[in-house]
């Protein structure tokens, strides 16, 4: 039996003014039917640093992370401000697909496209009207770069992206979605398919990128957590229960149940 | 008994059953094709019917059963290729939906005798179009599009949600997810359902007797305007195709070789179907290397 934890007892930052934010969100719910899968989530995310998503399987990590670009639609009831360049983009008004292209999205399973690396990268670019054969050319080597996948596979730009091991099939997803020039990179455990070298690969990536983009990224890995993140949300049961600086979380939680959680003591 | 000894049964039993379609199919192929083929030779494939007897080549209709399975298909693909993607990925999951997928099961199930039958009331006679290319066309679609959409929508469900939910996370439409990445991948298995029914469609004779009609007027294949009524693309003449005449041929016939004609002609509808078969699947791995880049 799990531990029972109050769902009062929390302990979540904020920021002050001068801190300038990529996100944040308001009073988030989340329903499946019937489900209440995430309450009242209010976080908020810096510029420019990668924030981690911390929590057991089930407690709404990617619930929550696939609010944040409207990958919910049609399949949750998802109540709530998101707060993204003073536009609340949970207003039914807005137009989703803009919105996806700024926030851009990595899933858990490397999901590229069946066709080939090139072709991966160029396919959304020219579906919004990039026609430019030179420019597109450069993007895809840009992104690639980007994804440190360049050095890789330059010379194979033509063959299926399925060829490529799972690592770089991941990278190249990360490719994919910075092509799209986001300023908001969405990770829902892009490592827990990897094996351990390609996941340094990846974390690399993500510490080279976070310099032009804002990252969030869900992992179950703490030790990954305490890698690369600036400040960590531990969710447990739909509640966000911690959000601190990293450092904080790992070495002085707040409270009994990150302290169980991190300590590896839970239920 | 145990594991090793169960798992050996089941793959004896397996393969025998395996062993018996396969003997069948190989059987009838050969059986078809030895007591058909002697007969065929390339007057018989060009050469025309006698009106009357139904002794003669089959040419006309040959050209008849491709002409009729192409006009078919381009009607019946477009629609079910709609119809398959709108139920894939735009269906809700509610009464509506349930009552289209029912309208489907039903269509498929009717016994192709009375969707020809349909056909010639509706077409050949309320509109007055007679026994037509057309008609025939349409009462084939009737029959085509239920299997050629379960088909599609199910070739399109196959394909891994991931795949949509990477098109989506770009910002890409919903359409252009469908058409531009999942659609390629489905590519493959429909062209397969695709070749299946063509194959359906072109040994079928019960719907087309009353409405492609049963005789095969002699066209003149130097003439391709398809609005000369002696042209053979003219859609609005009567066409007996190569099943419709094998069936006349054995029940009708007055030709005194009509077992030999009846023959010969099954042995060329196996062998076009058994080309068309391979054709189209040529055509979608090259389709499918094509649009995956794969090797
Ligand atoms: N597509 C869905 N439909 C219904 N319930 C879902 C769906 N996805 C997740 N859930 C439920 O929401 C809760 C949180 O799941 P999830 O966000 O996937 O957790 P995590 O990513 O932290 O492992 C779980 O109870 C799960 O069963
Ligand atoms: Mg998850």
């Amino acid at each position: 039996m799990l531990k029972q934890y109050s769902f009062e007892e929390t302990a979540v930052q904020t920021f002050d003014e001068k801190t300038s934010l990529a996100m944040k969100t308001e009073n988030l719910q989340v329903f499946y039917g019937a489900n209440h899968a995430m309450h009242d989530a209010d976080l908020a995310f810096p510029k420019n640093q990668i924030t981690a998503l911390i929590g057991a399987s089930g407690s709404g990590k990617s619930t929550y992370l696939r609010s944040l670009n409207r990958m919910n639609d049609g399949i949750a009831t998802v109540t709530g401000k998101i707060w993204y360049h003073n536009v609340d983009i949970n207003e039914p008004t807005v137009n989703i697909y803009e919105i996806r292209r700024h926030i851009g999205m990595v899933f858990q399973r490397p999901n590229p496209f069946a066709k080939s690396i090139r072709e991966n990268i160029v396919y959304a670019l020219r579906a919004n009207g990039l026609k430019n054969k030179a420019e597109l050319e450069e993007r895809v080597e840009k992104s690639l770069r980007g994804a440190a996948l360049w050095d890789e596979v330059k010379d194979s730009l033509d063959k299926s992206a399925l060829s490529l091991s799972g690592g770089q099939q991941q990278r190249l997803c990360i490719a994919r979605s910075i092509a799209m020039e986001p300023d908001v990179l969405l990770l829902d455990e892009p490592c827990s398919a990897l094996d351990p070298i390609s996941t340094v690969k990846v974390e690399e990536t993500l510490l080279e990128l976070q310099k032009k983009y804002s990252i969030i990224i869900v992992t179950h890995n703490m030790q990954q957590a305490a890698r690369v993140s600036s400040q960590c949300a531990f969710f447990h049961l739909g509640h966000v229960m911690e959000y601190t600086p990293t450092g904080t979380m790992f070495s002085n939680p707040q409270i009994p149940v990150t302290q169980d959680y991190i300590a590896g003591s839970f239920g | 008994m145990n594991a090793k000894r169960t798992d050996f049964l089941a793959t004896v039993v397996i393969n025998l059953i395996v062993a018996t379609v396969v003997g069948i199919l190989v059987f009838l192929l050969a059986y078809i094709l030895i007591s058909g083929l002697p007969h065929v030779s390339w007057s018989f494939l060009t050469g025309t019917t006698d009106a009357f007897s139904g002794a003669g080549g089959i040419g006309v209709q040959l050209f008849n059963s491709f002409y009729l399975l192409v006009l078919t298909m381009l009607i019946s693909v477009p629609i079910s290729l709609g119809a398959g993607i709108y139920l894939a990925e735009y269906a809700k999951d509610n009464w509506r939906t349930s009552l289209i997928r029912s309208a489907i099961e039903v269509l498929s199930s009717l016994p192709s005798v009375v969707v020809g039958l349909f056909g010639f009331l509706l077409f050949v006679v309320k509109f007055k179009i007679g026994f037509s290319v057309i008609s025939g066309a349409i009462a084939l679609t009737f029959f085509n599009l239920p299997l050629l959409t379960r088909n599609i929508e199910e070739s399109l469900s196959a394909v891994s949600r991931s795949q949509r939910e990477a098109g989506l996370s770009l910002g890409l439409s919903k359409w252009k997810t469908e058409i531009g990445i999942i659609l390629p991948v489905a590519l493959p298995g429909i062209v397969t359902g695709i070749v299946l029914s063509a194959g359906r469609v072109f040994g079928e004779a019960a719907a087309l007797i009353y409405t492609a009609g049963q005789s095969a007027p002699v066209t003149n294949f130097g003439d391709w305007n398809p609005m000369d009524p002696a042209s053979p693309l003219n859609p609005f003449r009567p066409a007996e195709t190569l099943a419709v005449h094998i069936w006349k041929v054995n029940t009708e016939g007055l030709a005194n070789n009509a077992a030999q004609l009846s023959a010969a002609a099954s042995a060329v509808l196996i062998i076009a179907v058994l080309l068309f078969n391979l054709g189209a699947r040529l055509l979608g791995n090259f389709l499918y290397r094509r649009v995956t880049a794969s090797k």
